[in-house]
């Protein structure tokens, strides 16, 4: 009967393996193509330059500093309950931090060039102390891991928890800058991006982290204690609630402006796919439902199921897309108060439309992750184990 | 030749046109800032900059933007993914009146550019100039991003047959160099050749760190804008007429 | 190898290691030998245009990348445009006299580079041909 389960759970990890191995080559294909032919394979353009590969980047490094919060609860918030649940939140980091900066490395004009950034420092640039701290966040949280999971180091799990936190915090805010910093354009250039984005990061680092632990869980036959569970969700609602409640400032505050109104009106109104992805994709879909669902008065069953993490995740697509391409999208403004047209795009609304190898390259990036995190939890115990492992096919999640 | 003998020549020539300078104060046959040696670098007294007549530029008119694609060897397609360093806008008052002008990099003192280049190939030059180092662009388009004039360029396809004097290649971004190429060898920007060209004239290049040129005296007398002003990066690039 | 004593496979991948290894070394050996007939292709280069080089061979054979990359340095950055050690000199004496070239297959700097296996990647940007003569007009 275990050698039955051990052989089933070993064909679901070469299935799934195989699954990743596809999808990641695909991006790599994907950047092949574009390292060849240049970017005018893709759909972008010189009005917009950063488009579907930066959603996922952008989703997927956020995302890992918010997935590393849930290690931090139990290392600096001291809440034990949590303790089961922080190798598989450091391993998602890595991977996810992994994924992100591989898909944007891709997808540089020169990404052989990428050594450059090492060798050549203008800290004048968020980006330049990017280079920094992403791959510091991996060096740290593999520091962090190594002390929690290695009972020799575990006395320093305490201080390399906070200096994972500080790292994480600083390595969103520098994420945020990277736009906050952009003075010219009316989409950018406003401090509330910064909290903004880290509080995205805590949403979504969560609500990826409930999604992760519940499939590895599930193909591994072992479960998280129902009350961290229901925690869990508990502060996922609340997360959402407060990314909301920025999003509500940023746009208010826009409003108010009477020269960003017009970005406000294209953003919310009349801008065709934009406001659609932003009223139903990320306020419906993506923030309202999943309260409905975590804090609504439904019965428990509902509030155990992976529906409000998984629209949470489809929201935060619909929000970056809207944010950095609907921001691009809109023409720069030169010559207040008149009409402008020319040749290169100004004055009118930039049509975008993503392709086919730009998804591939976006999607390869998730399937880095999912490599890494699943290998990971393969070798080594990654996963919780405060209760006895259930049989297959059990209720839990 | 030997060394002796050049060494000899040059100082023969220099003595020369020193002599012939002095000999007319006041009337500058060849402006000793501007004739810059091969060997000396850029130098910080100067800032080349550019004024746009808003009033003698032509709405049907593109002599400019044709002659910077020659110039450089751009494609001279005009759509969203070809690289167009200098564009003409029209400009239309919601109250009637339709006007143009010719926009480019503004070669700004505080370039946004070259704040958030992670590589620093984005960078103003001694004179004033900004330029993207080719070498050490890795195309992140960050640039590109941060420029509130849409100046910048990036090559989206490979690009052959370049001009000698503008290499340029796929993957990079680009905008306009002020044809730093033509002023390093005391010539004037190909748009402003063109312009004057035309009989137009709605281009005037010099130094604006030099109150005898005619830019600066031009500056002095009449009122001039720069794009954008509110936004406080000193660009190098005025216009008259705004 | 299952069923095959310990013995009899070690002996046999020994001897075929030793028969791989003098099979090298005779061939290593036979190339070494000055003046020895050479079956090891060397690049085949199309003659340019000039004359002498402004450094000799040996020196550019080994310091060529120093100089472009200190060049194009001083060029972009200060303005500096000694022709001396600039790419575009070189190439206006080492393109081909029948392609034009510094690239493709037998050209000057390809052709060194394809034989060496270094990628070269300064003709995607750069002129690989020499600017066509054209009158100075001052100012």
């Amino acid at each position: 009967m275990l050698a039955e389960a051990s052989r089933s759970s070993s064909r679901r990890f070469w299935a799934l393996l195989a699954v990743g191995v596809l999808v990641v080559v695909a991006g790599l294909a994907a950047a092949h193509l574009m390292e060849e032919r240049g970017h005018i394979v893709t759909g972008m353009n010189n009005r917009i330059v950063w488009a579907l590969p930066h959603v996922f980047a952008l989703f997927m490094v956020i995302a890992a500093s918010g997935v590393l919060n849930v290690a931090n609860i139990h290392s600096v918030f001291g809440q034990g309950a949590y303790k089961s649940c922080a190798p598989l939140s450091g391993l998602l980091c890595i991977a996810l931090v992994a994924g992100g900066v591989a898909v944007e490395t891709l997808d540089l004009g020169r990404p052989e060039r990428v050594l450059a950034t090492m060798t050549h420092h203008n800290f004048t640039s968020v980006f330049a102390w990017n280079v920094f701290l992403y791959p510091g966040l991996i060096v740290i949280v593999a520091a962090y891991l190594a002390t929690i999971m290695d009972r020799r180091h575990g006395a320093r799990s305490g201080a390399v928890g906070v200096a994972s936190f500080v790292w994480r915090i600083a390595l969103t805010t520098g994420t945020g800058s990277v736009f906050a910093f952009l003075v010219a354009r009316q989409a950018y250039g406003t401090a509330v991006l910064v909290p903004l984005l880290l509080a995205m990061s805590f949403a979504w680092g969560l609500a990826l982290f409930l999604v992760a632990q519940s499939a590895f869980c599930r193909w591994n036959g072992v479960a998280l204690p129902a009350e961290v569970r229901r925690r869990m969700r508990n502060l996922l609602a609340l997360f959402v609630l407060v990314v909301l409640f920025l999003v509500l400032i940023y746009h208010l505050t826009n409003g108010y402006f009477a020269k960003q109104i017009a970005f406000e009106r294209f953003i919310l109104r009349d801008g065709g796919v934009y406001p659609q992805l932003f009223w139903w994709g990320y306020v419906g879909a993506g923030s309202l439902v999943p309260l409905f669902l975590l804090w609504g008065p439904r019965g428990a069953a509902a509030r155990d199921g992976l529906a409000a993490p998984l629209l949470v995740i489809v929201g935060a697509f619909a929000l970056l897309y809207v944010f950095i391409v609907g921001g691009q999208a809109f023409p720069l403004e030169l010559f207040p108060g008149y009409r402008t047209a020319s040749s290169f795009g100004d004055g009118v609304i930039q049509a975008y439309v993503p392709s086919l190898p730009e998804l591939a390259l976006g999607l390869s990036g998730v399937g880095i992750a999912f490599l890494i995190a699943l290998v990971g939890v393969r070798l080594f115990d990654f996963l919780p184990h405060d209760e006895a492992a259930a049989p297959q096919g059990a209720g839990a999640d | 030749m030997s060394e002796v003998d050049h060494g000899r020549r040059k100082f023969l020539w220099e003595s020369a046109a020193l002599a012939g300078i002095a000999l007319a104060p006041g009337i500058t046959l060849y402006d000793l800032a501007h004739g810059r040696r091969p060997e000396a670098a850029a130098s910080g007294k100067v800032r080349w900059g550019l004024l746009v007549d808003m009033n003698r530029c032509q709405p049907a008119c593109d002599a400019c933007v044709r002659a910077c694609d020659t110039e450089n060897g751009l494609s001279g397609g005009k759509t969203v993914t070809d690289s167009q360093w200098i564009r003409k806008i029209d400009l239309t008052d919601p109250r009637g009146s339709v006007r143009s002008l010719p926009m480019m990099c503004q070669h700004c003192a505080d370039p946004p550019c070259v704040d958030v280049c992670p590589t620093g190939a984005s960078f103003k030059r001694a004179d004033g100039i900004v330029l993207v180092d080719r070498h050490i662009c890795i195309g992140c388009r960050y640039c590109m991003m941060a420029c509130p004039y849409g100046a910048r360029s990036f090559v989206f396809e490979p690009v052959a047959n370049q001009k000698p004097e503008v290499p340029r290649g796929k993957g990079c971004v680009e905008s306009c160099t002020l044809c730093v190429h033509r002023i390093d060898r005391d010539r004037i920007p190909a748009c402003v050749e063109a312009c004057a060209a035309t009989g137009h004239a709605a281009l005037l290049f010099g130094d604006l760190n030099d109150p005898q040129s005619e830019i600066s005296k031009r500056i002095a007398a009449v009122a001039t804008t720069q794009v954008r002003a509110d936004l406080r990066l000193d660009t190098a690039v005025r216009y008259q007429g705004l | 190898m299952a069923g095959v004593p310990g013995g009899a496979c070690t002996r046999r991948t020994a001897l075929f290691a030793a028969a791989l290894v003098i099979a090298l070394a005779a061939a290593v050996g036979a190339q070494a030998a000055p003046g020895a007939p050479t079956r090891v292709p060397l690049p085949s280069i199309e003659a340019g245009a000039g004359e002498r080089c402004v450094e000799d061979t040996a020196f550019m054979r080994r310091n060529h990348m120093e100089l472009l990359r200190h060049q194009r340095d001083v060029t972009v950055h200060e303005g500096i445009r000694t022709t001396r050690h600039s790419l575009a000199n070189c190439v206006t004496c080492h393109a081909g006299r029948k392609t034009g070239r510094v690239t493709g297959e037998r050209g000057f700097c390809q052709g060194c580079h394809s034989y060496a296996g270094i990628a070269l990647d300064c003709f995607e940007c750069h002129a690989d041909k020499p600017a066509p003569p054209m009158a100075e007009v001052t100012r």
